[in-house]
Parts: C-alpha cells; sequence; structure tokens
C-alpha cells in the first residue's frame, strides 16, 4: 500500500533522511522506532506532504506522493495524526472532528464517519460538545485521531501517540490503536516507546540517525539483543 | 441554537438594522449646525474605522496573522476612487454630486477600490503569507511604507497627492469629495457599505471558509492534516481583508475634501495609522467582529473628545499636558483593556441583541470568577 524508496531530506545543510526505504502492506500495523532526533517525525512528515523530500520516492497504491500537496494527500486516503495532540482548542470536540472530515462533501457520510468514530472513541461522544482546548491530553489524543478517521482513510500515519501520556493512557491509546487496526486499518505508527510499539506491531523499522538500522517482525526485533539493549531498556 | 430563536434573532437584528438606516435617513433631513457640522462627519469617520478594523479583524483575530500595513490597501482603494470618479466627471458623465449617474459612479468608485486593493492583497498575500509571525509582520509594514511611496511618485496622482496642486480644487469641487451638506445628504450611502460589509464579512467567519480559517488560526498542523489547503485559505483571506480595507478607502475619500499620502503614512499621528487599527482589534476582541465595532467606535470617540472636548480644558494643568498627546491616553486604556480582559472587551463572542437580558448574569459570574482568583492568590 505505502511504499518509501531512497528517501533523502534535508534542513538546510542538515542531512536528516539518509535514503530510508520502507513499505506498509494492506492491513499491516508497521511501527517505525528510534531514538530523538533519527527522523521519525520527519518521515511522517515527508510522507503526508508537510515536507518535501531532496530525492527518492514515496508510492500510496502506485501513485507519486512527491510535489502533491498535503490537503490532496489526505484525499488520495492517507490520514496524519500529527506529534503533541494537535487538536482545534477553541472549537468543540464536534466541530474538531467534522473539520476532520472538511474534504467531505456528503453531510450523510460526514454523520456515518461520525457515528463510527464515537463507537471507537465513547469518550468523545459524551465530550462532544467540550471546547477541545479544555480537554485532557489523553482525550486530546484520541480527539487527534479520531479527527483523521474521519476522512475513513486507507492508511494512518500516528506520531507519537503516547507522548507525555501517563502509563494508563499509554495502555488504553495502545489498546485503542489494536482495535483500529483489527477493525481493518492499515497503520504506520511512530513511536518512542519501542516495548509498546513493537507488543502490537506486526513489522518494525529501527530508525537510527537518519538511515534504517535494522528491520523485521516486531516479535523478531523485540527478542535481538541490540534492540532490547539499546531500546528496550534490558 | 432552536429554530424559534435563531427566528426571533433575525427579526430582532432586521427591525435594528432597519431602525438604524431610518434613523440616519431622518439624520439626513434633519438640520443643524452641530449635526451637520460635528455629529455627521464623525460619523463618516466611525464607518470606516468600523469596517478598517472588522476588515483586519478577519487576518489577526480569525486567521492569527498580524498584518501592519492595513493602510496601505486603504490608500489604494481612497486613490482609486478619487481618480476614478474624478475621470467620470471629466468625461462628463455628471455634473453635480446628485441623481443616478453620480449614485452609479458612486457605486462604480467603491467596487474598483475594493478590487484593486484586494488585487494588491492577493500580489502582496501570495508570497508574504508563505512566511510565519514576525516576517509577516514585517512585510505588511513595509508594503504600508511603500505603497505610499509608490502613490507619491505616480505622476497621475500628484506629488503631493491630490490635495495640494493641481488636482486639490478639482477633486474637491468635481469628485468623491463631500462637504459638509453632502456628508449628510449621503449619510445613508456610509450606513448602507457598513452595513453590507459586516454582513459580508459576518456570513464570511461563520460559513464552512470562516470554520476553515479558525481552524488554521488554532493549529496549521492539524488543519493541514484535515485536507485543508492552508496557503489556499491564508491567502483568500488576506485578500478579501484587503478588499474591504479598500472600500474603505472609497468611503474616507467620500469624507475627505483632499487626498494626502501622509494621512495612511506609517508616521500618521492620528487615529489613522496601521498600528492603530491592530489596537482596536486587540481591544475589541480578536475573533469578535462585533467588538471591533464597539472597539472603533470607542476609541473614535475617545480621540474625539481628547482632542476637541472642552471638559480637557477644565482638568488641572498636569493633565492637560498629558491630553495633548492622545497617544499617552490610548497606551493607558489599552494597558487598563490588557489588564482586565486580556482577550479584549468581547473576547471571541459576538454581540446580540437577544444576549441583552442575559449581561446581568454573565457579569456577576465574571466579577465572582475574578474575586475566585484573588483568593486563590491570597491562600499561596
Amino acid at each position: 500500500m505505502l511504499e518509501i524508496k531512497n528517501l533523502n531530506v534535508h534542513y538546510g545543510a542538515i542531512h536528516a533522511l539518509k535514503g530510508i526505504s520502507l513499505t506498509v502492506q494492506d492491513g499491516e500495523l508497521v511501527s517505525l522506532i528510534g531514538a530523538n532526533g533519527a527522523g521519525k517525525t520527519t518521515s511522517l512528515h515527508t510522507i503526508s506532504g508537510l515536507l518535501t523530500a531532496t530525492s527518492g520516492e514515496v508510492l500510496l497504491d502506485g501513485q507519486n506522493l512527491q510535489k502533491v500537496p498535503p490537503h490532496t494527500i489526505i484525499q488520495m486516503g492517507l490520514a496524519h495524526v500529527p506529534e503533541g495532540r494537535h487538536v482545534f482548542a477553541s472549537m468543540t470536540v464536534e466541530e474538531n472532528l467534522r473539520m476532520g472530515a472538511y474534504i467531505i462533501r456528503d453531510q450523510k457520510k460526514v454523520s456515518a464517519s461520525l457515528e463510527r468514530v464515537y463507537h471507537h472513541f465513547p469518550r468523545l461522544k459524551e465530550r462532544r460538545r467540550q471546547l477541545a482546548g479544555t480537554l485532557s491530553g489523553g482525550e486530546q489524543q484520541m480527539l487527534a485521531t479520531g479527527r483523521a478517521l474521519m476522512t475513513d482513510p486507507k492508511i494512518v500515519l500516528m506520531d507519537e501517540p503516547s507522548m507525555g501520556l501517563s502509563p494508563i493512557l499509554v495502555k488504553e491509546i495502545f489498546s485503542i490503536i489494536q482495535t483500529l487496526h483489527k477493525s481493518g486499518i492499515t497503520i504506520l505508527l511512530v513511536e518512542q516507546n519501542a516495548k509498546m510499539a513493537l507488543a502490537v506491531s506486526d513489522r518494525a523499522y529501527v530508525l537510527e540517525t537518519g538511515t534504517i538500522a535494522m528491520e523485521g517482525p516486531a516479535s523478531a526485533l523485540a527478542a535481538d539483543d541490540r534492540v532490547r539493549k539499546a531500546y528496550l531498556g534490558a | 441554537m432552536k429554530k424559534s430563536e435563531t427566528r426571533t434573532r433575525y427579526l430582532v437584528n432586521f427591525i435594528a438594522v432597519v431602525l438604524l438606516f431610518v434613523l440616519s435617513v431622518v439624520m439626513s433631513n434633519a438640520g443643524g449646525d452641530t449635526l451637520k457640522l460635528k455629529v455627521v462627519p464623525s460619523i463618516w469617520q466611525c464607518c470606516y474605522l468600523i469596517i478598517m478594523a472588522a476588515s483586519l479583524n478577519l487576518v489577526l483575530g480569525f486567521l492569527g496573522q498580524l498584518s501592519l500595513g492595513h493602510c496601505g490597501f486603504m490608500a489604494v482603494g481612497a486613490y482609486t476612487a478619487a481618480l476614478l470618479s474624478l475621470a467620470f466627471q471629466r468625461a462628463g458623465f455628471y455634473d453635480e454630486k446628485s441623481g443616478p449617474a453620480f449614485l452609479l459612479v458612486l457605486l462604480l468608485s467603491t467596487l474598483a477600490a475594493g478590487v484593486l486593493a484586494a488585487l494588491m492583497g492577493l500580489l502582496v498575500g501570495i508570497p508574504a503569507l508563505r512566511l510565519k509571525g514576525d516576517y509577516l509582520a514585517i512585510i505588511t509594514l513595509g508594503f504600508g511604507m511603500i505603497i505610499v511611496n509608490v502613490i507619491n511618485n505616480l505622476p497621475f496622482c500628484g506629488q503631493q497627492g491630490l490635495g495640494q496642486g493641481s488636482a486639490s480644487s478639482a477633486l474637491y469641487a468635481t469628485g468623491l469629495g463631500f462637504s459638509n451638506d453632502e456628508k449628510v445628504q449621503y449619510l445613508w450611502v456610509a450606513v448602507l457599505v457598513v452595513l453590507l460589509c459586516m454582513t459580508a464579512m459576518l456570513l464570511f467567519v461563520r460559513s464552512k471558509y470562516g470554520r476553515a480559517i479558525r481552524a488554521i488560526r488554532d493549529n496549521e498542523i492539524a488543519a493541514s492534516t484535515s485536507g485543508i489547503n492552508v496557503s489556499y485559505y491564508k491567502v483568500l483571506t488576506f485578500t478579501i481583508s484587503a478588499f474591504f480595507a479598500g472600500v474603505t478607502g472609497a468611503l474616507y475619500s467620500c469624507c475627505n475634501a483632499a487626498l494626502a499620502t501622509t494621512s495612511f503614512a506609517f508616521t500618521n499621528g492620528s487615529i489613522l495609522n496601521s498600528v492603530f487599527i491592530v489596537v482596536m482589534v486587540v481591544v475589541g476582541g480578536m475573533g469578535s467582529m462585533t467588538g471591533s465595532v464597539i472597539a472603533a467606535v470607542t476609541l473614535f470617540l475617545l480621540n474625539y473628545t481628547i482632542k476637541n472636548g472642552a471638559w480637557v480644558s477644565t482638568l488641572p494643568a498636569f493633565l492637560q499636558n498629558v491630553f495633548t498627546y492622545p497617544m499617552l491616553v490610548y497606551s493607558i486604556v489599552l494597558i487598563i483593556v490588557i489588564l482586565f480582559r486580556p482577550r479584549g472587551i468581547m473576547g471571541s463572542r459576538e454581540f446580540a441583541l437577544c444576549d441583552v437580558p442575559k449581561w446581568p448574569g454573565m457579569i456577576k459570574a465574571w466579577f465572582s470568577s475574578r474575586s475566585g482568583e484573588k483568593e486563590v492568590v491570597g491562600h499561596e
């Protein structure tokens, strides 16, 4: 479904991504783990068009996403949940979700999506008239995720959904990710919490200073000594 | 909101608008020197300040971008309207400022002023809105300064503007420039323009477009990942805002006997200054159109009373000296507003006539929340 070939990204003189390649198959949950500054967020931003690559290809179902603006990429069925709980603080929960479906003109479809999101996140339904800025961190993360699901995407990119959340909420978020995955949504997950990420993923890539250091089935990586020492604290 | 309530609101607003309009027509027909020399010219000034503040609010309050060159667009509009009306007059399209021919010219000049200003907005906006925060402010600041010099050096605008030299008397006598009598006669035009512009802007911010630009203000990345074309909406809003600033320029050229670029320059110490318009938006509340109206009128009245009020001379000498520098007074007002209403008089709420009965409760709640805050501080 998603294929990245030899992607290079520069921030000015800094070579942030040094030719990474990865694939995500239909229905897979793939995670991209790595330390701070390894280039995880940069990868996602490049895929969804927020950043432009210097060279390389991003293919979604065979279509090249290079030079396609972000709002068009969303229409092609790729959703991005940005890092750090980006919600529209001055709007209510429901307005936030409706903003997620901004590109959909058919109001029936929007209502159907809204029901589906409320089904996944009953907490959001309880708080649908509340201002998004007054939600707790975990609820804001749910809202950002729910908003991305409003377009009924083929693939969802999730950037550090566990960041800044309490251990209980991290578990809750990950169980939601698993549920979404089981309902058939393809997910590319970026995480610093390697332990949790490897526990839920099918496959994983380890990113180190802009290059893919390792890749393989999540269970194999979780058992690998180098990964255990560097990322799992064992 | 219930349907019946919505209907009541529409009805109340409609009646209020009609009353306002009737009042302006009645005033136009009533005589009186105070009215002619003081009240009506003041209303004209309020009219253009209201549209200026409200249109800047689109960019500053709803889109969340700081633009410091709003008066530049107004200058473009003012000169377009003045020159166009002069051209029509010289072509013999109308002789005196009455009749359908003149009204047509008035309409055309106003529209042309808006359109040309919008074009300028588009030209400035496309490169400028790729920048963020301070950089956009610097670019728009530069635009406001450059446009004044450009107009100064255009041969058909005259070195000193239309106010002096050959064009001066011509503009006053034959172009849009209204005398005090004509200001009274055409007061309804100013009121109508304000009503139309405010309605258009309110509809815009409440539309799908309005929601998109508020989303951009709240969070640009989230807006972009929700499928909103961020740069398109930014340029669109900037252009619309410039359009209304241009319309304001047309009102300005109606309201003044002469045009000079110094009125729009950044060094202009009076109330018509890009920074002062920013102050109006901040005082009124970023994201509240009615707040902009209230702030524009309030600050105009403040300015007017400081400069013309007889009560100033009854003050002690020390205060009189302060009042000779109106900017000092404005800054004190600004500090008071920021201290007590950091989000402006209206915040992001809108004024609605139907909400007036709810006010006592809201004010009570506001005071009790403030005293609550103080208690917390005391405990610490």
